[in-house]
């Protein structure tokens, strides 16, 4: 039974994230890659990134982002040249063209219509303490004219 | 025969319910009190019978009994007990099972612990619990039966996902359903009381125990989880936006802001429908965190049981009741007048900001998760949206909330002098500046985050300090001051130091973390920081119902050995699943992680480190939340209110 579940064991052991033979000799590129491997998402695993995951396409494209790096691309292009291969879906930051413009700026927009409402509000609240609360109304006025004039 | 008892439990509960559903709420309209009082005894029985359904499960976990389905595919009998007992919420029907003994047990307390509210304010708020009951007392018994049986018993089990077999995540989905059903107390006071039409003080006064604790069992329930992913998935990340995590972060934001609205309703009547619409959504938010765990509709890590059919219940259940409490908001909201009334400068308003920042930022989560599915239904376009968005959309916010929590906290009631005000805080705020800028220069590179979140964790930290300074007066027995002070205002303490150390351990985590990723040799010591670590031995070991190959490392700074380090690689044979053990020396200042990976063809392992500051601090502060809202709930107010509420009759109408 042991040696078989040793032999289970190996065969089912998954690569993990980042490998030290996918590292490049220079750390001023491999740091880039990792920054990039950060943003760019695991097509086959649920919502994880190319640099924490185990599969083995993640490390598949580790190591294409890798060899642009090392082809002289720039950050940019080399993101480009993924994102022309496996369509937007890779990117974990959305790009900000089309309706996507609409979740970016969903945040604000609420923020501004939420302020607005709420000083609307506390204006109102105010205009109650200035006027109205302490204000008396025609039956009080005349209730304290009687009892003044009694 | 058990598993029979616990079955016949269950659809009698779901009898019990629906006849606690319709009674009171006509006896309430019609003002008959026998109808009314029915509520009570149907409440108890309602919660009793669950229990003994839930136990019949778990007793059937428990011993292994393979002639459930649900035990078959979620059990194995070499299991250690607990993970027989965690099995039980393991899986979607037990979950769901939890989940329902979770709305019945918070309508029974309020049957027990009501007796100061309104007769017909009871039978409502009893009545529409009830109603929650009984859609997921169908839900489980039409769709996910947990009591159904397999003609031939297997002669073991399939066991539970390894991943699940550890105590941080035994105790995390019990803690966060305690926080998604504790708001539906909220919702239930709020549709009870548009019923009713009548919200004031009183009203305030009985919501805001419901949702503080709703929002205590929310903060420890998520910190268990982002513990657990920080020790378990193997490499050190806490929190990764994941629809999921989503599910639970929506709700705990809401009720952080729901908290905070109530008060105000408490103490100044004003803000009265926002606060109702507010508990409408935050329960409606827990729905819908339901609905995406349990529908398959987005992909997550942890999406269990996605299954269509479900999926489409759920939304039934969403919509029901979402849209019902929603009409009935905007036929009544109207009534809700305002009494109260205050200057732009006061504690009212500042809990108006704290509102719509809370609101807002939920909002952003929202939109976030639910736009991959907007963008490929309406736009065509399948994108996804990760960590990289959130962390810049929805990082302001909190930025922004912890800038104005200290101001707001030493703001008066009705109207400030904002100047005057702000004169105690200078201190902390220079002092939190110099923190900052102390960070700032001793850090390597130049990131921005990692001296902000220390300066808001300072900031928040000295503002409370200096807040309760103040509440002590001038001169005099000070000391004795500061022991009298109420417990609700130790608790707004804690909980705001608290937030305050969570962002700095989150900002500290995230802007300074160090990694190293190797072929180590045995034997051959390497640098990570002002770390040496020394690789001594790696072994296979077997465990209960796993092998696992496990490393022993020395950890050692300036010749001094730290600690010795044993991560695993574990290999679960009955699931086929490997799992990682990292091992953490943990520290108040830093954490430092090490996973082992693969041997290498040289006869290196290889061996990932991690220094990660701050890290504890993150669950310090979720701790002193939690610690906060608990210190708050036993606050003498919410039980003298108990005693006072019964002398003033209830008007009649």
């Amino acid at each position: 039974m042991r040696p078989l579940l040793l032999i289970l064991a190996l065969l089912a052991t998954p690569l993990w994230a980042v490998q030290p033979d996918e590292v490049l000799e220079d750390p001023v590129l491999e740091q880039r890659a990792r920054e990039l491997s950060k943003g760019l998402r695991c097509l086959v695993c649920r919502n994880e990134s190319i640099d924490e995951s185990n599969a083995s396409l993640a490390r598949d494209l580790r190591l294409l982002v890798r060899e642009r790096l090392v082809a002289g691309d720039t950050d940019a292009e080399a993101v480009d040249f993924i994102v022309d291969r496996y369509g937007e879906y890779v990117l974990l930051r959305p790009q900000v063209t089309g309706a996507n413009w609409l979740l970016w700026a969903a945040g604000p927009l609420m923020l501004l219509l939420a302020g607005g409402g709420g000083l609307l509000y506390l204006r109102r609240r105010q205009a109650a303490r200035d006027g109205g609360a302490e204000a008396l109304s025609a039956e009080e006025r005349a209730r304290l004219e009687e009892i003044l004039n009694r | 025969m058990v598993n029979e008892l616990g079955h016949f439990a269950l659809i009698l509960a779901f009898l019990v319910a629906i006849v606690q559903m319709i009674v009171p709420l006509i006896g309430a309209q019609k003002r008959w009190p026998a109808w009314m009082a029915l509520a009570e005894p149907a409440a108890g029985a309602q919660f009793a019978l669950t229990a003994v359904s839930f136990g019949a499960l778990m007793w059937a976990f428990v011993v292994s009994d393979f002639s459930l389905r649900l035990v078959v595919l979620n059990s194995h009998s070499a299991k250690p007990l607990l993970y027989k007992i965690s099995g039980t919420w393991g899986n979607h029907e037990g979950s769901m099972l939890l989940w329902v003994l979770i709305v019945t047990l918070f309508g029974a307390m309020a049957a027990w612990f009501g007796g100061n509210l309104p007769p017909t304010l009871r039978a409502r708020v009893l009545a529409v619990q009830s109603a929650i009951a009984v859609a997921f007392f169908a839900f489980i018994i039409f769709t996910s039966n947990p009591f159904l049986r397999v003609a031939t018993p297997p002669f073991d089990g399939q066991d539970l996902n390894p991943l699940l077999q550890d105590p941080g995540l035994a105790f995390h989905p019990p803690f966060l359903y305690l926080g998604y059903v504790g708001l539906s107390m909220a919702f239930s006071f709020a549709v009870a009381a548009l019923i009713e039409g009548r919200v004031d003080a009183a009203w305030g006064r009985w919501v805001r125990p419901w949702t503080l604790a709703a929002w205590v069992f929310l903060t420890i329930g998520i910190a268990l989880g982002s513990w657990w992913a920080y020790y378990e998935l193997g490499w050190g990340g806490f929190w990764f936006w994941d629809p999921v995590e989503n599910a639970s972060f929506m709700p705990w934001l809401l009720a952080a802001a729901l908290l905070h609205s109530a008060i105000v309703v408490e103490k100044r009547e004003s803000l009265k429908s926002w606060t109702i619409l507010l508990a409408i959504l935050a329960f409606g938010f827990s729905l819908i965190g339901t609905f995406i765990v349990r529908s398959g509709l987005l992909t997550s890590v942890h999406a269990f049981a996605n299954d269509p059919e479900r999926g489409v219940w759920i939304l039934l259940i969403l919509a029901f009741f979402m849209g019902g409490a929603l009409v009935l908001f905007s036929l009544r909201a109207g009534a809700m007048e305002a009494k109260g009334v205050f200057g732009l400068a006061s504690r009212e308003s500042a809990l108006v900001v704290n509102n719509v920042l809370l609101a807002v930022s939920c909002f952003v989560v929202f939109v976030g998760t639910m736009w991959p599915l907007v963008a490929e239904m309406f736009f065509d376009r399948k994108l996804s949206v990760g960590p990289p968005f959130f962390n810049a959309a929805f990082t302001p916010f909190m930025v922004a909330l912890g800038l104005v929590l200290p101001v707001g906290s030493v703001l008066p009631w009705k109207r400030a002098r904002i100047g005057r005000a702000l004169v105690p805080l200078r201190l902390p705020f220079l002092l939190a500046l110099a923190f900052a800028g102390l960070a700032w220069s001793l850090q390597t590179g130049n990131s921005l985050l990692g001296p902000l979140g220390l300066f808001l964790g300072a900031w928040l930290v000295m503002g409370v300090i200096v807040e309760l300074f103040q509440r002590t007066g001038r001169g005099g027995d000070r000391l004795a001051r500061l022991r009298r002070l109420p417990r609700a205002d130790w608790g707004k303490a804690v909980a705001q130091a608290g937030l305050g150390v969570t962002m700095a351990g989150v900002a500290g985590l995230t802007a300074w973390t160090q990694d190293d990723i190797r072929v180590a040799q045995i034997d051959r010591p390497w640098q990570v920081g002002s770390y040496e670590l020394t690789l001594n031995a790696v072994e296979e070991v077997r465990g209960p119902n796993y092998v696992s190959t496990m490393a022993n490392l020395t950890l050692s700074q300036g010749g001094e050995v730290v600690a010795t380090l044993t991560p695993e690689k574990r290999f679960y044979p009955v699931a086929r699943m490997p799992t990682t053990e990292a091992a953490i020396d943990y520290d108040l200042a830093r954490d430092v992680y090490v996973v082992i990976g693969d041997q290498q063809s040289n006869g290196g392992w290889t061996v990932r480190t991690y220094i990660k500051p701050l890290t504890n601090w993150i669950w310090i502060g979720s701790a002193l939340m939690a610690l906060g809202g608990l210190l708050s709930l036993s606050d003498r107010r919410f039980r003298v209110a108990a005693g006072a509420r019964r002398a003033t009759p209830v008007p009649a109408e």
